[in-house]
């Protein structure tokens, strides 16, 4: 058959270009938004649902809204003792600003900013490097912003030596509380959570019990539980006369809550291991510590990045409860401020949650747009 | 060890140190954590005890049958403040499981509704569903719910617009304030029992027909209009028997009284906060879960199901979401669970659910120990239940292997 071929192409003719029915902007529509008759119908809906909507929303949040201002009579209208018109309504932006410094520090001594701010550089320098893959030296990295930097931030921000002047925990606020008690909620709770993982996994049925139960325990209980039982029942438990801090009862509480949920997590990364890894390390004579070091726990941690970044932005929108055991985290702060006679307008709750939930958002959704990030990277070893 | 035995040629078990007995160890390290657990809780009873000495304080649940002593703005069950501590939590308790119950079906319900909506081919509905669920995964259940409270229900008009409103248009039953949303009590006359009874009959004899109306169509590949009979069944049939009873029915109509509305029935600001941002709260993590629920079923299953005949809407219910619904029960439990956990929140608005009335107990009587132990028995049962339900329910819907 093959000397029959007379003529074999040599030069390819260029591709063609779609039909246009294809490729305009009319079809895209035709094809996205007005395939069938249903389809137009929730279009034209949702059309006409953001027409509505979306500019009186900018309007409220930027164009009416008021940007400057020293106290309330800056966005009362005229019959609520202010000056703008009748009827105004608008984002109060002036309050935010006013109070902007007492959002993010609390009632720190504003003359000692420079402690809690230095401690957002170093955290910010030791975190970037960490986060991108390419930065070399990891393991001193980690070991700086793991162990060194809490060390180093605990006595920069709670003072008292060094010839540094002593700061109460209860003037800390804010932000910086917030991201105080998620950074250690999530440093004690990874080692803790894989404790608490092989302990679940474990032969041994005292230890297995005990874990399990713990687990099951917090699990099956609302944070708000285990805040009261860290505020209220801790100090009953320890020695009589102590006087355990506030603050340190709502980190106890906090981490002992993430822990019980990275357990679970890890748990998952242990049991996605096959039996033939463990049979492996035995086999070459790993001790069990060596075992899961070197051979388990890498394995496993890296199937379940996604869950553990998960339970981080869990557990960063969680310590907004401890408002509810009377700290000023950012929520808190907030919200303690809308009972300020300085700023008690109609519009002023509105704006300070819309800012507090803007803060978070932009955290959260962060912390979950560099997990997926991760997982797109670490996902190549695993496609076929 | 091998290689020694093979050259001493010994037939015995080879000679292991007792430090290196995996038994041994096992049992060794069993024993150290069982002392630590016993002493840190001999440590801390001991401080217990102590302390409470103290505070000439007692412990024991005895104190459930005193007086509460405060008011509670909503209950299902009759309660005044004369009512005893445990008749108070008893209502916590029943306002928590009404917005966990309330919340469920209304996040499930959203929440089904946007992740369909994420993977709609309609390019602006499935980036609307996107912005929503990124909108409210990212931010904490806490500020949804003061956004509601202080944000939202707190603007709304105030009980005097609402008289002045009531002067204008004395028809008027159904009103929106800042106080909650008033509407008319059903007071149920003699004979609504038989409605009740009729309804009840309607529904078994519906199971019933569409059972019947699965075999006939089984057997003979027709499918009887199991829609509308069913409809007839669960609600023609009450209504008639209503009609026939003589319509035992009125309204109690909320009136204005001195301060505030008078009568019929109203829903507070704090349930409705509650309720809405754990509705919408939770349903942005249903959506991903429904999302990656479908997406888990294999293309072919609904191209199969277009080849056959059946429309979208049919290839959806019938092929592709049982299919689904496989791998969307396990974490739509925990999801729940958390729904019924994060009710916990109500303490934040002052919704008087058990942690909202316990915390007043707590505060009114100082016993922690004891209140704390109620909360965490009660959490803990009603999480049992709940994965007991949905274990059930995922064994019923698991793939019969045959």
């Amino acid at each position: 058959m093959a000397e029959s071929i007379t003529y074999v192409r040599d030069r390819f003719i260029d591709a063609e270009k779609p039909p246009a029915s294809d490729s305009s902007v009319i079809a895209w529509l035709h094809r996205n938004l007005f395939a069938s008759v249903t389809d137009s119908a929730m279009t034209i809906v949702a059309i006409l649902a953001i027409v509505w909507y979306l500019p009186a929303a900018i309007n409220w949040l930027f164009v009416s809204a008021v940007w400057t201002g020293a106290d309330r009579t800056a966005c009362l209208t005229t019959d609520q003792g202010g000056q703008l018109p009748a009827g105004w309504s608008g984002a109060c932006w002036a309050y935010v600003n006013d109070r902007f410094v007492q959002f993010m520090f609390g009632s720190y001594p504003r003359g000692e900013l420079w402690r809690p701010l230095l401690v957002v550089v170093m955290f910010v320098g030791l975190l970037i490097p960490f986060l991108m893959p390419k930065a070399p030296r990891k393991g001193l990295n980690a070991l700086l912003l793991l162990i060194v930097f809490p060390i180093v931030s605990f006595f920069l921000l709670l003072g008292g030596t060094f010839g540094l002047r002593h700061v109460e925990t209860s003037l800390w606020g804010g932000l910086m509380v917030t991201l105080i008690i998620s950074f250690v909620g999530i440093v004690v709770s990874l080692p803790a959570g894989i404790l608490l993982a092989l302990g679940r996994r474990s032969q041994m049925p005292i230890m297995k019990t005990a874990c399990i139960v713990f687990i099951e325990l917090i699990r099956g209980v609302p944070l708000i539980t285990v805040l009261f039982m860290a505020s209220v029942l801790l100090p009953l438990f320890l020695e009589p006369g102590n006087n355990i801090d506030k603050f340190l009862r709502a980190l106890i509480g906090v981490s002992i809550f993430a822990s019980a949920y990275m357990a679970e997590v890890i748990r998952g990364g242990l049991q996605a291991i096959p039996k033939g890894q463990y049979e492996a390390a035995d086999a070459l004579g790993l001790n069990y510590f060596h075992k899961m070091t070197f051979v388990v726990l890498p394995q496993a941690i890296k199937l379940v990045i996604p869950g553990i970044v998960n339970t981080f932005i869990g557990m960063f929108k969680d310590t907004s409860l401890v408002t509810i055991i009377s700290m000023y985290d950012l929520l808190g702060i907030v919200k303690a401020s809308f009972g300020d006679s300085g700023w008690i307008t109609p519009v002023t709750p509105l704006t300070g949650l819309i800012f507090a939930g803007f803060v978070f958002w932009i955290f959260c959704f962060g912390m979950s747009r560099y997990s997926a990030f991760v997982e797109r990277r670490l996902d190549t070893s695993h496609t076929r | 060890m091998a290689l020694a035995d093979a050259r001493t040629g010994s037939g015995e078990p080879p000679k292991v140190s007792l430090l290196y007995n995996p038994a041994l160890r096992s049992i060794v390290y069993q024993v150290v954590t069982l002392v630590v657990i016993v002493a840190a809780i001999w440590y801390a009873w001991n401080n217990v005890v102590q302390n409470l000495a103290r505070a000439n304080m007692t412990a024991g649940f005895g104190f459930l049958n005193s007086r509460a002593g405060f008011d509670l703005a909503q209950s299902l069950i009759a309660y005044s403040s004369d009512s005893t501590y445990f008749r108070a939590l008893q209502v916590g308790l029943l306002n928590t499981l009404v917005v966990a119950a309330a919340g469920i079906v209304t996040a499930t319900i959203v929440g089904l509704l946007v992740g369909i909506g994420r993977l709609s081919h309609n390019w602006l509905i499935a980036r609307l569903c996107t912005v929503y669920v990124e909108i409210f995964r990212n931010i904490p259940p806490l500020l949804v719910i003061f956004f509601w409270y202080l944000g939202v229900l707190a603007l709304l008009p105030s009980i005097r617009s609402i008289f002045q409103h009531l002067e204008e248009n004395p028809d008027a039953i159904f009103f929106i304030s800042n106080r909650g949303i008033y509407m008319p009590a059903p007071v149920f006359g003699d004979g609504f029992g038989t409605v009740l009874i009729a309804f009840l009959i309607g529904v078994v004899a519906a199971v019933a027909f569409t059972v019947w109306a699965n075999a006939r169509q089984r057997a003979t590949g027709q499918r009887p209009p199991v829609l509308w009979v069913n409809l007839g069944l669960v609600l023609l049939l009450p209504f008639l028997v209503f009609l026939v009873m003589g319509s035992p029915l009125t309204f109690d109509y909320a009136v204005p009284g001195s301060f505030n509305m008078r009568g019929g029935m109203v829903i507070g600001p704090e349930f409705l906060a509650l309720y809405l941002a754990l509705s919408l709260y939770t349903a942005s993590f249903i959506a991903e879960i429904v999302r990656a629920g479908i997406r888990g079923v294999s293309k072919g299953q609904s191209e199969a199901s277009y080849a056959l005949g059946l429309r979208p809407g049919q290839a959806t219910r019938l092929v592709v979401l049982p299919q689904a619904l496989r791998i969307i029960i396990p974490p739509l439990t925990s999801q729940y669970l958390n729904l019924i956990k994060n009710s916990s929140l109500a303490v934040a608005v002052g919704y008087a659910d058990l942690v909202a009335v316990g915390g007043t107990i707590l505060n009114q009587s100082g016993k922690s120990i004891e209140i704390i132990s109620i909360w965490m028995l009660i959490y803990v049962s009603i999480s049992l239940i709940t994965s007991l339900f949905m274990n059930w329910f995922n064994a019923k819907m698991a793939l019969v292997e045959r």
